[in-house]
């Protein structure tokens, strides 16, 4: 039983950040028609987000503490960064500690941006194309985007901590009346899980009770009597896009203190994030989802001891062993629109 | 000749004289100069040249003719690696054995992969074959580890069962890979004053291998086999609607395509019998899409182009470093040598990925057709009237896929 609910509670927030980009490309897909290869690109730029506002909120600068000496008696030079300087020592320290959580803040109008940019100077121009083609451009897209942080960043994975009073693990299975001990679960994921249950809820009430989603969704389903009714549907569109870039940044910048990013973060992310989309139904948010969490759920259980004695091997392969079955079984996945993509 | 017409003809002699003549073509510049090290004629890169080009070639079988966009094709390429090291393991150090095995035992893979994956297709499809190239890597990296040898990589050891010649030599070390006694390593260097020419005979087997194959390509591409391909291209419903089906088409296309792949994986393991999981990566298998769709994908010549031009990339233009570009812009004052050399520094030395990144969004954005098309368009700014024959090539690589 224990197990089990670690298990559960360990899918969960792999499964949240499945959720959280596959969410993204489905909104890509559904509204604009693109296969968006770079949108892992924007999950890892997500992730260096959280990376850079720490490295400018440690900006620093060199003073000279004459109280303290160093072991030849001179006056001990320390480094203080700026932050402390402008809010004072104590309020410095804990802006540091809470880079980031700050950084959702950072990361939304720059993940906005980058995706306004890309949509309106690059995937406009393929919309005409074929499918292929844009797999293809996007796909280079996301070497570029790769490339570059890999240039400003190095190579290297950049540990970027969580605040100091997430940082312990919380004793989930006392709550549930087992054992202390037994079922323990670190609080940064518990964060993450709710985090991004907070941010799918959002999509999902900016699409379902506001002006703009209502908008929105009568385009998804279909674009040209939207744009015949006088509204500029295109413009609404973009905004999606930034949207889903904001989306997938937001999942980045959480997920830099589960696992440090680096710059080929975004691909390893991507192989699976469509696999995800796939499997819960092209162009169905619900289903994006529910698949997110379903995948990463079944991962981890797969990779249960016991389950992998018996079947071995099968915590490497589960997921695309469920995709290929699923779109063998149900070419439209779990919930998908009937005659999305199915030429 | 060869049941070729007058421009295909042309267009394998070109390929069989660059091919045979490439130890000279790729070695321009004195080994005492100093853009000797922008010569490709070295023998691991002039193989590596010509294994990638067959796999490219094979590649565009597939997604050149019937627009079926393969993300797993690695593989196959795998799959062929292991097959023939496990050839050279228990029953002889000849290549061909090697090579055949590969090619068989890739194509039985695709004869799997293919049946099942076909039965979708566009984004659908190429899902399907990512999904089942992560797993085949991931089961080499995990479960299969008796098969594969997990994260070292399979490779001859001094206690192989080899059925046909000894396990080990005489004096202890290990066989090498040859083709009836003449080793894939042996090479004759050739020394015209400056020049040294590099022969090796690895590359010329692999020669052998990328002309057959090239003509088998252009055989297929003017074939009605060919011609069904491209009508499943170009209008997949409207064949169904006749009454066609068109899923033996594919799936031929499919497992040629696949045995194209094992083919260069059984050239690269008798060029170095040593196979690892990390060629079946989906990355390696985004890079034979990158070499098919920059050379120009539906065309003849554009994979071997696009494999040529990506492998010189890696291998030469990854070498230029800061002090080289000093060097270059050296004529420049001071202050804007640096700047020059600060602005390019991101794109060479290890950057050359963000250049290759740059380049290929640039081709897919401008240039569908890929490198052939701007070769094409260029030679049409010289000829007022194109020939209709090349018209009708840019025609068709117009719409590299549905």
């Amino acid at each position: 039983m224990e197990t089990i609910i670690i298990q559960l509670l360990n899918g969960l927030d792999k499964g949240s950040a499945y959720a959280l980009i596959a969410l993204g490309l489905t909104l890509i897909f559904g509204t604009l028609g693109v296969v968006n290869f770079a949108h892992g690109a924007l999950f890892m730029i997500g992730a260096f987000c959280a990376v850079t506002l720490n490295r400018i909120l440690t900006l620093s600068h060199t003073v000279i503490d004459e109280t303290q000496t160093d072991f030849l008696g001179n006056p001990l030079k320390v480094e203080v960064p700026y932050v402390n300087g402008i809010f004072g020592e104590e309020m410095g320290a804990f802006i540091i500690d809470w880079n980031v959580p700050l950084a959702i803040i950072f990361a939304i109008p720059i993940m906005v941006a980058i995706g306004v940019i890309i949509e309106r100077g690059l995937i406009r121009h393929f919309y005409k194309r074929p499918h292929a083609d844009q797999i293809l451009v996007t796909f280079g897209l996301a070497i570029v985007l790769q490339e570059i942080i890999k240039a400003f960043y190095g190579a290297n994975p950049i540990p970027t901590p969580a605040p100091d009073a997430f940082r312990g693990s919380f004793d989930f299975g006392v709550l549930l009346g087992f054992d202390p001990y037994t079922v323990i679960y670190p609080y940064w994921r518990l964060i993450y899980f709710i985090f991004s249950m907070i941010i799918i809820g959002a999509v999902f009430a900016f699409l379902q009770f506001t002006t703009f989603g209502m908008v929105v969704r009568a385009g998804m389903a279909d674009r040209e009597t939207v744009g015949l009714l006088g509204i500029d549907i295109d413009r609404r569109f973009t905004i999606m896009f930034g949207i889903a870039a904001a989306v997938a940044g937001l999942a980045g910048v959480m997920y830099a203190p589960i696992n440090s990013p680096n710059y080929h973060m975004g691909m390893d992310f991507l192989v699976l994030s469509f696999v995800v989309v796939v499997v819960g139904g092209m162009g169905s948010l619900p289903g994006a989802v529910l698949a997110g969490f379903l995948l990463g759920i079944l991962q981890s259980f797969a990779s249960m001891s016991a389950v992998i004695e018996t079947i071995p091997g099968i915590n490497q392969v589960v997921i695309y062993l469920v995709a290929i079955i699923i779109l063998l079984t149900r070419p439209r996945g779990l919930m998908g629109r009937k005659g999305v993509m199915e030429d | 000749m060869l049941g070729l017409d007058k421009k295909d003809a042309l267009l394998f002699l070109i390929v069989v004289a660059m091919v045979v003549l490439a130890p000279f073509i790729l070695n321009p510049f004195p080994t005492d100069s100093s853009l000797a090290q922008f010569n490709a004629g070295y023998p691991d890169l002039m193989q590596r040249f010509l294994i990638f080009g067959i796999f490219a070639v094979g590649f565009n079988i597939l997604f050149g003719l019937t627009g079926y966009l393969s993300f797993g094709h690695a593989a196959f390429l795998g799959v062929g690696s292991y097959a023939g090291v496990w050839m050279f393991k228990l029953l002889g150090m000849n290549v061909l054995l090697a090579i055949v095995s590969s090619v068989l035992m890739s194509a039985v893979f695709a004869v799997v992969i293919g049946y099942i994956s076909l039965r979708r297709s566009g984004i659908y499809f190429s899902i399907l074959t990512l999904a089942f190239a992560q797993m085949s890597y991931a089961l080499a990296y995990s479960v299969l580890s008796g098969i594969t040898n997990g994260e070292t990589g399979l490779q001859l050891s001094h206690n192989d069962p080899r059925v046909l010649g000894a396990s080990v030599n005489a004096d202890g070390s290990l066989p090498v890979p040859n083709l009836f006694g003449l080793e894939m390593r042996a090479t004759e260097t050739l020394n015209i004053g400056p020049w040294a020419f590099d022969f090796n005979a690895g590359y010329y087997v692999c020669a052998v291998f990328m002309i057959a194959g090239f003509y088998l390509a252009i055989r297929i591409f003017r074939s009605p086999f060919g011609m069904m391909l491209r009508a499943v291209k170009s209008n997949q419903q409207r064949m169904h609607y006749t009454g066609l089906n068109t899923r033996p088409y594919t799936l031929a296309a499919f497992v040629i395509s696949g045995m194209y792949a094992g083919l260069a994986g059984g050239l690269m393991v008798s060029m170095d019998p040593l196979a690892g999981a990390e060629r079946m990566l989906w990355t390696r298998s985004g890079e034979v899409v990158l070499m098919t769709i920059l050379g120009g994908a539906g065309t003849l010549i554009g994979p071997v182009l696009g494999a040529g031009f990506i492998k010189y990339f890696e291998n030469i233009f990854s070498k230029i470093n800061d002090n080289v570009l000093h060097g270059w812009f050296a004529f420049m004052p001071d202050g804007l040598e640096n700047a020059v050399v600060w602005i390019l520094h991101p794109f060479i030395g290890k950057g050359w990925h963000l250049t290759l990144g740059i380049l290929f969004m640039l081709v897919v954005i401008f240039l569908p057709g890929g490198l052939v098309e701007g070769g094409q368009r260029i030679m049409g700014l010289f000829r007022r009237s194109p020939k209709d024959g090349a018209k009708q090539d840019t025609e068709a690589s117009k719409h590299p896929a549905e």
